[in-house]
């Protein structure tokens, strides 16, 4: 008798239970909010969030010459192209790629002639040299991808051209980078 | 710690501990008088070469540390004023760079044992994951301690690693950049990074040293496995483990310590790249960037698959195999002693890891077998390293996922003895020296 009296009382909402639910949660909450600091340090602080942007004087880098700047502890290629570069991207913009771009879109209006990329081998991260590779742009020596003269992705295991950084012409020969 | 115990204090002190603290009774238990089969040979004494190995990393890493700065612009310096000027200091750190390589070659050692002898088998499979654990904390640990001297070699192993997670922005986009942001704490590898780095690969030792007492606990409740692969059936098939496997493992530790010392005093830097005496620049890249030997093999399987994501999921699974291995083998007979079948798809196994191996040290690439020569630039073409880590990397996920299970249901197994005795107690004795093998004292 007393036990199927407790069964039954058993079953249902107690509020002994609501105090068990909600110290519990409060509890999960406290915890989370003590957590989190100690997770969230490890992202970049503010001082190094606050590096956002330089400008660099592009006036003495002659076609045919690139110039690896850095920003944010990442290489950025400014890269003067050639005729014969920008005309070798143009030529494959419906060529079949892994991440369709047009050379257009990859430079401002008008200053065709400057290809201003990020550095970094969208792989792995490596930082890809020019000249070696199959067409005539980059090739990363880390795992062999292949970029063209307009930073997009022909061969080898990276996943996407290289990044555009956020860039502007301050001026006809200075241009401001973040 | 299974079973009962023989410790007997003997002086007052003794006594008076052992109902307070019983800490002798626990060595006692487990080092001195541990049944342990009487069977084991050489392959079973890297466990105790591995203890030397992480004392000795921890003995040496104290000391570096005492010397070395954990800044990007001085940890470079920091590491040449420890070779040139601190007292000693050249050999205290060849000694634990080349200590990581020792310890590598041990574990890859023990675990190859493991895998022959069936010791992952029930009733050891925790022991087994703790195993699995702690080589998971070596790789990380090893691979920390690489990034300090902020080498180039050093600076691109931390980014290629770091990037692996980057694949994960295929899965979810912005996942995969935002765990390498904060993997970095910054937008790149930089001081922040190796700061982290130091403090990780300070701790990360010792909570190895925490999980080797824990497989030393699970090792001892099931007891060690041996080459029969056969349980433990009576006091016959036991030895005492001090004196018999003390000296046993002291000699092995010794002839370890030989090869170690030839590294540490004739062969310093071979193991080691010589573009990690080039400072650290995120500018450029190094021609042919590799890891460290240990970890060739898997670097092999990421470059084997032309996509990134997959690359990385199959490089992670590859370690994965270990930890399900318990549940992937069928046979119920441990030892490949008595499968003859198995043994042949073992030791190509373990070819096909070094075959691995090898190609990780390689440019994707280069050609292994010329069948032709490129028209334009004269150089040979044919079968590539790519095309030969395919091949490898094939045989070496079958092995676990293919062969295992199913060669259990099918294979034909030799005659597996009785006991661990029976096998060397004389039937036609007469050509077998007599105690050789066998506990003379206990014949009757
Ligand atoms: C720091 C690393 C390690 C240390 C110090 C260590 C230590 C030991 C020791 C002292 C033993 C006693 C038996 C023997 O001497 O073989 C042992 C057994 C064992 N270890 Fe480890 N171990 C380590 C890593 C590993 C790893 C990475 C694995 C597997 C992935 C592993 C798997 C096993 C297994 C299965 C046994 C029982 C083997 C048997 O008795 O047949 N261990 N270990
Ligand atoms: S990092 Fe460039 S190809 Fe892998």
């Amino acid at each position: 008798m007393a036990e199927t009296a407790h069964e039954t009382h058993g079953e249902e909402p107690h509020r002994r239970d609501f105090i068990h639910i909600a110290a519990m949660a409060t509890g999960a909450v406290g915890v989370a909010a003590t957590v989190w600091p100690f997770i969230d340090q490890m992202n970049p602080s503010g001082d190094t969030l606050a590096l956002a942007s330089i400008e660099q004087d592009i006036s003495k880098v002659t076609p045919g010459q690139q110039l690896v700047v850095l920003w944010r502890g990442k290489p950025v290629f400014v890269r003067h192209r050639t005729p014969a570069e920008i005309a070798a991207a143009v030529k494959d913009d419906h060529a079949d790629m892994r991440d369709p771009a047009t050379d257009a879109s990859r430079t401002k209006p008008g200053k065709q002639e400057w290809l201003i990329l990020i550095g970094v081998c969208t792989h792995l991260g490596c930082v890809p040299s020019f000249g070696t590779g199959d067409y005539g742009g980059w090739f990363c020596p880390c795992h062999g991808s292949v970029y063209d003269t307009a930073g997009r992705i022909r061969k080898g295991p990276a996943p996407k051209n290289l990044e555009l950084p956020d860039y502007e012409f301050t001026g006809p020969t200075k241009v401001k980078i973040g | 710690m299974s079973g009962h115990s023989t410790y007997e204090p003997k002086t007052s002190f003794e006594r008076w501990l052992d109902v307070r603290l019983p800490i002798l009774r626990m060595a006692h238990d487990t080092a001195i008088d541990f049944p342990t089969p009487k069977n084991l040979n050489y392959w079973w004494t890297f466990g105790g070469i591995l203890a030397v190995c992480l004392v000795i990393q921890i003995v040496t890493g104290l000391v570096l540390a005492m010397h070395y700065v954990a800044n990007a612009g001085l940890a470079f310096n920091s590491v040449e004023h420890i070779m040139r000027d601190v007292n000693h200091g050249w050999m205290i750190r060849y000694i634990h760079a080349n200590g990581a390589s020792m310890f590598f070659l041990a574990v890859y050692v023990h675990i190859a044992r493991g895998l022959y002898y069936g010791s992952y088998k029930a009733p050891r499979e925790i022991l087994w994951l703790l195993g699995c654990v702690i080589y998971l904390l070596m790789m990380a640990t090893a691979f920390m301690g690489y990034v300090l001297p902020w080498g180039q070699m050093s600076y691109y192993g931390a980014v290629v690693i770091t990037n692996l997670f980057s694949a994960f922005d295929r899965l979810i986009p912005g996942v995969g950049t935002a765990i390498t942001t904060w993997l970095w704490g910054g937008f790149a590898v930089d001081n922040a990074t190796l700061n982290r780095f130091f403090s990780l690969h300070y701790l990360l030792p010792f909570m190895i040293a925490g999980v080797v007492g824990l497989h030393i606990w699970a090792l001892h409740v099931p007891g060690n496995n041996n080459p029969t692969g056969v349980d433990v059936k009576s006091k016959e098939d036991t030895v005492p483990f001090h004196p018999y496997y003390t000296v046993k493992d002291a000699f092995a530790i010794l002839v370890f310590l030989l090869l170690f010392s030839w590294f540490v005093f004739f062969a310093p830097e071979a193991l080691g790249h010589a573009d990690n005496q080039v400072p650290a620049n995120p500018l450029v890249t190094p021609i042919h960037i590799v890891p460290e030997w240990y970890f060739l093999p898997f670097y092999a399987i990421l470059r084997a698959v032309p996509d990134k994501l997959i690359g990385v999921l199959l490089m992670f699974s590859a370690i994965a195999m270990l930890f399900l291995l318990p549940w992937l083998d069928t046979s119920k007979v441990r030892s490949m002693r008595y499968r003859p079948m198995a043994r042949w798809f073992f030791l190509i196994f373990i070819a096909a890891t070094l075959g691995l191996g090898w190609c990780g040290g390689k440019l994707p690439d280069d050609v292994v077998i010329a069948v032709g020569q490129d028209a334009v630039s004269g150089e040979p073409t044919g079968f590539t390293v790519v095309m030969l880590s395919r091949v490898l990397a094939t045989y070496y996920f079958a092995y676990f996922l293919l062969v295992l299970p199913l060669l259990g249901l099918f294979e034909k197994t030799l005659a597996v003895p009785d006991t661990i005795s029976t096998p060397v107690l004389p039937k036609g004795g007469a050509s077998m020296p007599t105690g050789a093998t066998a506990s003379p004292e206990k014949k009757g």
